[in-house]
């Protein structure tokens, strides 16, 4: 009984959670008018700069290795059947539908989400944001807006940046590996993928964009008792975009593949 | 001014203002004084509305802050400059663009307007030099001092210290203290300092409070509170090494 009593309190907290980031995503989506504001215009640029180019490294690395995961394990078995020459095309139906906007979005979470939220914690903690209120400075304005406006824009970037390098790294285990020539490779990279797979993995990027911000500033403006609640709510944060992401992008999935 | 009627606040499971009952005159200098978690910074942010009363009201002029929301909050926020205990600075702006932001937020004013106003503010409280630093480089007392400026910088009707020369050295503390004091005289500002400082409470207050656990045990001029009965406020100045001349007397027709 009491473990059922924890369950649902859990998944009330979990509702009302959800709730309240929507009304800040709400909130924050209002105020995106005033991004090219003079106090706005010169903030939201650093952001972009900062979530987009922080993570590079990473991203680089993560996608060109899946992209070799990706040629390796589909061509070994393809060429029992002597078909390895596609795996260009598996490589980049995989990484543009799914695994590009996934993996980038699971590395900006725990990269720039985890930053945001200790960011947005520790300025809870040492009164910045109660600050901003007495000056009559809108904390979602001033401080979520440009992060949700860099991040949506900067997410489908760097989701076209992650396929661009996976495919690469398929190209060279390809090559290195299985014996498919560049060539073939990049032919058959384009033959089977339209445009669809692209835009709605850049879509499905853009959303990840934003479910990171918000669950990032939601988590962080609710920080409670100092040092210990901005750890909790940069770990929470990595959690829970990382299960939203996932099941988004499910439902997304669904959403334009019948 | 400011008028607090019975307010009454828990927070995390105890009770930290317990029907705390004053009201402050327009052009006043109020200090609240006591001990660590006396609920001095929790007074202060009743009257700024960052907390809400769980009973009782908090007045600004003819304004119910407490329950006052959307335009009207915002319109009586903007009647004040707050000093927050531990400054709150934003730490990727330098300490000038601190000081200036209030403005550029607030107010159409060109930008180097304002950075010529918060020059002047920052060369007010001594820190002319350091308008480029960013907020990491400088020492607790500067980073406070910047908070000041900041505070002032709007040029609000009533001005809240929390703790303002806490961390600061003797003689820049007095540097303070009559900096709140020009404030008053010169523009009739309404301040109200929360602090452990007696020495800064005797010397610029026009009325002090002493805090304890939540309610208001004295309250009085400097010379009336120096002489106070109340024995919490004779172990607060005491432990100060303030003693009261020729207060046993009085005691004794009380
Ligand atoms: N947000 C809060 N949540 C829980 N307890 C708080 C909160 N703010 C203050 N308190 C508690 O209220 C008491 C008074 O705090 P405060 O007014 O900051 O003390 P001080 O008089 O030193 O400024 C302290 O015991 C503190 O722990
Ligand atoms: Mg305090």
């Amino acid at each position: 009984m009491n473990a059922w009593a924890r369950l649902g309190r859990q998944v009330l907290t979990a509702l009302r959670d959800t709730g309240r980031a929507l009304v800040l995503l709400a909130e924050a989506t209002s105020q995106v008018v005033f991004v090219f504001s003079r106090q706005n215009r010169s903030d939201t640029l650093h952001q972009m700069f900062v979530s987009g180019i922080k993570s590079l490294g990473v991203i680089t690395v993560v996608a060109f290795f899946t992209g070799m995961i990706l040629a390796l394990q589909t061509g070994l078995e393809m060429r029992r059947y002597g078909q390895e020459v596609y795996i260009g095309s598996v490589v980049t139906l995989v990484l543009l539908r799914e695994m590009g906007p996934f993996m980038t979005g699971l590395i900006i979470a725990a990269s720039v989400g985890s930053a945001i939220a200790a960011q947005m914690g520790t300025m809870v903690v040492s009164e910045e944001i109660s600050a901003l209120e007495i000056m009559g400075i809108n904390p979602v304005r001033f401080l979520v807006m440009p992060r949700l406006v860099a991040l949506a824009v900067m997410m489908p970037f760097l989701t076209l940046y992650t396929n661009a390098i996976g495919i690469l790294g398929g190209a060279i285990v390809g090559y290195t590996q299985l014996d498919v020539s560049f060539i073939a490779y990049f032919d058959n990279c384009t033959r089977y993928a339209e445009n669809k797979d692209l835009l709605v993995g850049l879509f499905k990027a853009f959303v990840f964009g934003v479910i990171v911000v918000t669950v990032a500033c939601h988590q962080g403006f609710a920080t409670t008792e100092g040092a210990v609640g901005v750890g909790r709510a940069t770990r929470r944060t990595v959690i829970i975009s990382f299960l939203t992401i996932l099941t988004m992008g499910y439902f997304l999935t669904r959403m334009f593949y019948k | 001014m400011i008028r607090f009627e019975k307010v009454h606040k828990r927070l995390g499971g105890r009770t930290v203002l317990d029907g705390v009952d004053f009201e402050i005159a327009p052009g006043e200098t109020f200090f609240i004084v006591g001990t660590s978690g006396a609920g001095k910074s929790v007074s202060l942010k009743h009257m700024v509305r960052l907390l809400t009363p769980d009973s009782g009201r908090v007045w600004i002029g003819d304004d119910c802050v407490s329950e006052a929301r959307g335009r009207l909050l915002e319109k009586i926020r903007t009647r004040f400059g707050v000093l927050f205990q531990g400054a709150a600075l934003l730490n990727w702006m330098c300490a000038g663009d601190n000081v200036g932001l209030p403005l550029l937020e607030r107010t159409n004013r060109p930008e180097e307007e304002i950075e010529a106003l918060a020059r002047e503010k920052l060369a007010l409280v001594g820190l002319e030099t350091a308008y480029d630093k960013m907020p990491g480089e400088l020492s607790g007392g500067m980073r406070k001092r910047v908070g000041l400026a900041r505070a002032i910088i709007t040029s609000p009707e009533i001005i809240l210290y929390d703790e303002p020369t806490s961390g600061l050295d003797p003689v820049t503390s007095r540097s303070i203290d009559q900096l709140i004091d020009n404030l008053r005289q010169g523009l009739g500002v309404t301040s109200v300092v929360v602090t452990h400082d007696m020495h800064s409470a005797l010397a610029i207050a026009t009325r002090i409070a002493m805090l304890d656990a939540g309610r208001i045990v004295e309250l009085g001029t400097p010379a009336e509170f120096i002489k106070s009965p109340n024995e919490k406020v004779q172990q607060f100045l005491q432990a100060q090494y303030i003693t009261q001349r020729g207060a046993w007397e009085k005691t004794g027709t009380l």
